[in-house]
């Protein structure tokens, strides 16, 4: 780069540095660490968080930690292999571990937990108010539709649970590492800006607007709310309004401990003993909503240890390029249709541009983010649904 | 590729939405749906509604704003002057404002909504609001009326709608907002748009991989649109690997039985320099194949069996760039779907 650029902030793109080779996640290094006691697993959808996590979880436990792993949808086969086909919110043992004589170090052990979001909300209510306030909230529209569809709450019940979790296991040491799986999100922002949403949701003027009326009659009838009450009724209608009111009244005083709550899981995602892992497929959309994540979290200071591709393609042997191959296939094709040997090149040809194509990819990724260890794990074959699938999922990311 | 075929008539369809689980590509193949139905001379809208921006980034163009935007054209076929593609994309706070000032005449309370938050709230918060604003929009996209004026009128609507484990929920707006809006205006928006849904001139199709769970979540969506009483239309099975080797010979694969002087025999013949290793390889990377496609035929049959049009999409190795969308729509042409 020239020096007669100036720039305010500095960049590095992709042409400031050549790209070094990118430094490996040590994966066991992690689980080992007694200083790790959180590990959060956030990516789109459909690359493998819940396995992942899961692997992970298992991993650690059979390397000696007492490890619970909260999931938020696995399937159905994998869940079942785990213990956990009932969604009852409350951490269950997962059998099958394998025993100190093949190799689990002392003491480990796995519970795993599928997250009922909605259970989750109803507890907090319960736990914050009177009885007969919490059936009055439980009971309202607004809380229903809101506690189970409220773009976010999903995510901010997933932290809500983890902090609860946490907070147990270091009163009584049940756990020593919690592995968080997170919902597949439209965003990556829903899950890292649920807390604050729901935070600011609850400090909004519109809200103040509601309650006022509510509290003291007449006194904040300003001008402003007679429109939007009027405006609000011609659209919604009365009783939408009026349920409204009836809700965020209820909710009230509630909203101090909810924020407070949400402030202090921000707080421990923030601190050391957090690892966030970023699970990606080796896909456009995928890395990208990666890379923001990668940003994101370092804009709010949550510790990244690293970056894990999965389902990699397998690379394929030899020297032949994709262009050689399916030339000499269509030369052997032209010969005989059906011949076995121009079908395995095309194979092979495919194999070579996608592992190019993947590896083009995670270059340009690196480039950017040089500094975030990745480890790649290769497609398996088939579907993960057992301990010994979860195993050798371990065993793949860990390198070994 | 011998694609499996559908007699499936989807001439009268009016909205197609395309669904599918996180990864099965979704989102290419209403890309795809939607140049294949420009191909056949139709005029189509091709909208996003989870701000994604990926509509732009697979057609290469600038990230789109809330207004129609010619991005495509189809491609020309038996002389017929193909249609175009238009793309939208809705973001639930437009939707919001311009549904306000196309119904509502609320001037200054129009302006005092937003200064006190309520667009906000009411798009990101009140559940159920932002899926009736998002649906409602699609709906007016389909069912032009006299209040939008100078609009383009469509053909063919398709919607690359949320991923499938959302998908009954966001169309069911109905039951959304069962509770909460009893009655009112925003109420009877909500019942126009599900008698829509509702009818034959909307289908669902659902996108797949042969892999276990997306198979198994594609039979939860469809039992789960079925018993909403929402019109279940194709499977797509997407990402489909090729199947040019014969079945003797993937078994034989399998079984690591493949016979190697008969490939460097070939190979020879074929002018490919056989280094060392090279066969072993070719042998390896069969063996992979094989077990992955026994596994992919046996989702097949699960597929099969979910008693839905099916139609399918292979991988290109390459990625899909836009030129991989008109090679994917010609797919979708060819077997019937567009």
């Amino acid at each position: 780069m020239s020096t007669q650029q100036k720039r305010s902030r500095p960049r590095f793109g992709p042409l400031a540095t050549s790209p070094g080779p990118v430094p490996d996640l040590d994966v066991d290094a992690l689980l080992d660490d007694r200083g790790t006691g959180i590990i959060v697993c956030c990516g789109s959808g459909g690359v493998g968080k819940t396995t992942t996590s899961a692997a992970l979880a298992l991993r650690a436990a059979e390397r000696g930690r007492k490890v619970v792993v909260l999931t938020i949808d696995p399937a159905r086969r994998l869940a079942q292999s785990m213990g956990i086909e009932r969604l009852d919110n409350t951490p269950r043992p997962v059998d099958g571990l394998r025993t100190n004589a093949k190799g689990n170090r002392q003491g480990g052990g796995l519970d795993a937990m599928m997250l009922d979001m909605k259970r989750t909300f109803d507890e907090v209510v319960e736990s914050q108010a009177t009885p007969e306030k919490a059936k009055q909230i439980l009971e309202n529209p607004f809380y229903i539709a809101l506690s189970s569809s409220f773009a976010g709450t999903q995510e901010y019940m997933a932290m809500e649970k983890l902090g609860q979790i946490h907070a147990d296991a270091q009163a009584d040491g049940s756990y020593d590492l919690i592995v968080v799986d997170t919902p597949p999100s439209r965003s990556a922002l829903d899950f890292l800006d649920a807390p604050e949403r729901l935070s600011s949701f609850l400090d909004g003027r519109f809200i103040r607007l509601l309650l006022a009326p509510a509290k003291g009659p007449a006194r904040m009838m300003s001008a402003g709310f007679g429109l939007i009450t009027g405006a609000l009724n011609k659209v919604l209608g009365a009783q939408v309004l009026r349920d409204m009111q009836t809700f965020v009244a209820a909710f009230d005083t509630l909203f101090g401990g909810f924020r407070q709550r949400a402030q202090k899981t921000f707080e421990l995602l923030q601190a050391d003993g957090t690892a966030f892992l970023v699970v990606a497929a080796p896909e456009p959309d995928a890395l990208r909503e990666a890379a923001y994540f990668v940003e994101r979290l370092g804009e709010d200071r949550m510790p990244l240890a690293g970056l894990i591709v999965n389902r990699a393609s397998p690379i394929p042997q030899g020297t032949l390029s994709a262009d050689e191959a399916m030339a000499a296939s269509a030369r052997l094709r032209k010969r005989e249709p059906g011949s076995l040997t121009a079908g395995l090149l095309r194979l092979h040809a495919d194999q070579t541009r996608m592992v190019e194509r993947e590896a083009l990819l995670r270059e340009r990724f690196a480039a950017a983010h040089p500094e975030v260890p990745t480890a790649v794990v290769p497609a398996l074959a088939g579907d993960v649904h057992d301990l010994a699938g979860l195993r050798r999922i371990g065993q793949l990311l860990a390198g070994a | 590729m011998a694609a499996p075929t559908s007699d499936a008539d989807w001439s009268r369809v009016r909205l197609h939405v395309v669904t599918g689980k996180g990864g099965t590509g979704k989102s290419t193949v209403a890309a795809s749906l939607a140049l294949g139905l420009a191909s056949q001379g139709q005029q189509v809208l091709l909208c996003e509604v989870e701000g994604r921006q990926g509509i732009a980034r697979m057609f290469d163009v600038d990230p789109l704003p809330y207004a129609e935007r010619r991005i495509a054209t189809g491609l020309r076929h038996n002389g017929t002057p193909p249609g175009v593609v238009h793309a939208l994309h809705i973001d639930p706070e437009s939707a919001l404002l311009e549904y306000l000032s196309m119904y509502y005449k609320l001037g200054r309370a129009g302006r005092a909504l937003d200064r006190f938050g309520v667009i906000e709230f009411a798009t990101t918060i009140a559940p159920g609001v932002r899926d009736v604003l998002l649906t409602g929009k699609v709906f007016e996209a389909v069912r032009r009326n006299s209040r939008n004026k100078g609009a383009i009128s469509y053909d063919a609507v398709v919607l690359d709608a949320p991923p499938t484990g959302r998908i009954t929920r966001f169309l069911n707006v109905n039951d959304e907002l069962a509770g909460l809006a009893k009655v009112g205006p925003i109420r009877s928006q909500a019942d126009t748009v599900m008698t829509l849904f509702r009818s034959p001139r909307t289908v669902v199709h659902l996108v797949t991989v042969l892999e276990e769970m997306p198979v198994q979540e594609t039979a939860d969506g469809i039992a789960e649109l079925t018993r909403a009483g929402l019109p279940v239309g194709a499977v797509i099975v997407n990402l489909v690997r090729p199947r040019d080797i014969s079945p003797a010979d993937l078994e034989a694969a399998r079984d690591g039985t493949l016979d190697a002087s008969r490939v460097a025999t070939d190979l020879e013949e074929a002018g490919v320099d056989v280094a060392d290793g090279l066969v072993d390889g070719l042998l390896a990377e069969a063996h992979d194949h094989a077990e992955r496609r026994a596994l992919e035929d046996a989702q097949r049959a699960v597929v099969a069996q979910l008693g839905r049009p099916t139609y399918e999409l292979p991988r290109l190795a390459g990625g899909v760039d836009l030129g991989g969308l008109y090679e994917l729509a010609a797919d979708l042409k060819k077997q019937g779907l567009a």
